[in-house]
């Protein structure tokens, strides 16, 4: 429980510095942070293995790519990558009323009575992978290579070619 | 209540973080702010996937869930491109300039 209160506090004050943080750098490393607390949250609900990848993926693959990017992009006569944030107001009404349409779904449904898993087992994980899901799994790696294939033609100069 | 946190603790984070990312995509106006809040998103939506898994003893939510990541980072790579093509030839990331199709 305790545990639970400290990852939520953290990540959720990681997430809001991601949206508020007007330095684009500055918020694409909260990024990082909020993603590798999301990985803790991934331990504490017994799926140790998603916090792997996790980790991997996202704060080691997917940041260094954004940062790539926002280096990329970045133009030097504009000075600091600076983002506009704007519309603060009407953004926290429209972020709020869905929040309460999920609030009001999330307690007025009646949850399973079940209590969580007790341990992690990467066994069964990868089990269900390789064998039950293993048509998804192979069309998935054809996904991710058509994406690279894509995000290099997308990204090549024209005159390059 | 058990040492771990109820599912609907866990429920209502997930919406926390989701709004948040829903925040951050409607102030935001350059692209790549957008493309951060987007995966501020999706990581709420695993962590539901995951909670629910977790809760109800089956591990097909941590399948799902993995299924999620990677096409995340699929949508990331060629966003990213699309993205680094766009400063190319409209010399900005702000959305409100990108209103031709034929840049």
């Amino acid at each position: 429980m305790i545990a639970f209160g400290i990852t939520a506090v953290l990540l959720l004050a990681s997430a809001f510095m991601v949206v508020m943080s007007r330095d684009l750098v500055r918020a694409v490393l909260w990024l990082a942070v909020a993603l590798a607390f999301t990985a803790v949250a991934f331990i504490q609900l017994k799926a140790d293995m998603l916090a792997a990848i996790q980790i991997m993926l996202y704060t080691g693959g997917v940041v260094t790519l954004m940062l790539f990017a926002v280096l990329l992009t970045w133009r030097r006569d504009e000075g600091k990558p600076q983002i506009e944030i704007r519309d603060t107001a009407k953004g926290a009404l429209a972020a709020l009323s869905i929040f309460a349409l999920l609030a009001s779904a999330i307690l007025r449904t009646d949850l399973p009575e079940t209590g969580p898993m007790l341990e992690t087992d990467s066994e069964a994980v990868g089990a269900l992978f390789l064998q039950d899901h293993i048509v998804a799994f192979e069309a998935l790696s054809v996904i991710l290579l058509a994406a690279m294939i894509g995000a290099i033609t997308l990204a090549r100069r024209k005159d390059a070619a | 209540m058990t040492m771990t946190a109820d599912l609907q603790l866990w429920l209502l984070l997930s919406a926390v973080l989701f709004c948040t990312g829903i925040f951050g995509l409607l102030t935001r106006r350059g692209a790549l702010g957008m493309l951060l809040s987007i995966e501020l998103m999706v990581n709420a939506i695993n962590i539901n996937l995951i909670a629910f898994g977790c809760y109800r003893g089956d591990h097909t939510g941590q399948v799902i869930a993995l299924f999620g990541i990677a096409l995340t980072v699929a949508e990331v790579a060629v966003g990213l491109a699309l993205l680094i093509q766009m400063s190319r030839t409209m010399k900005t990331l702000e959305i409100q300039h990108a209103k031709e199709l034929n840049g």
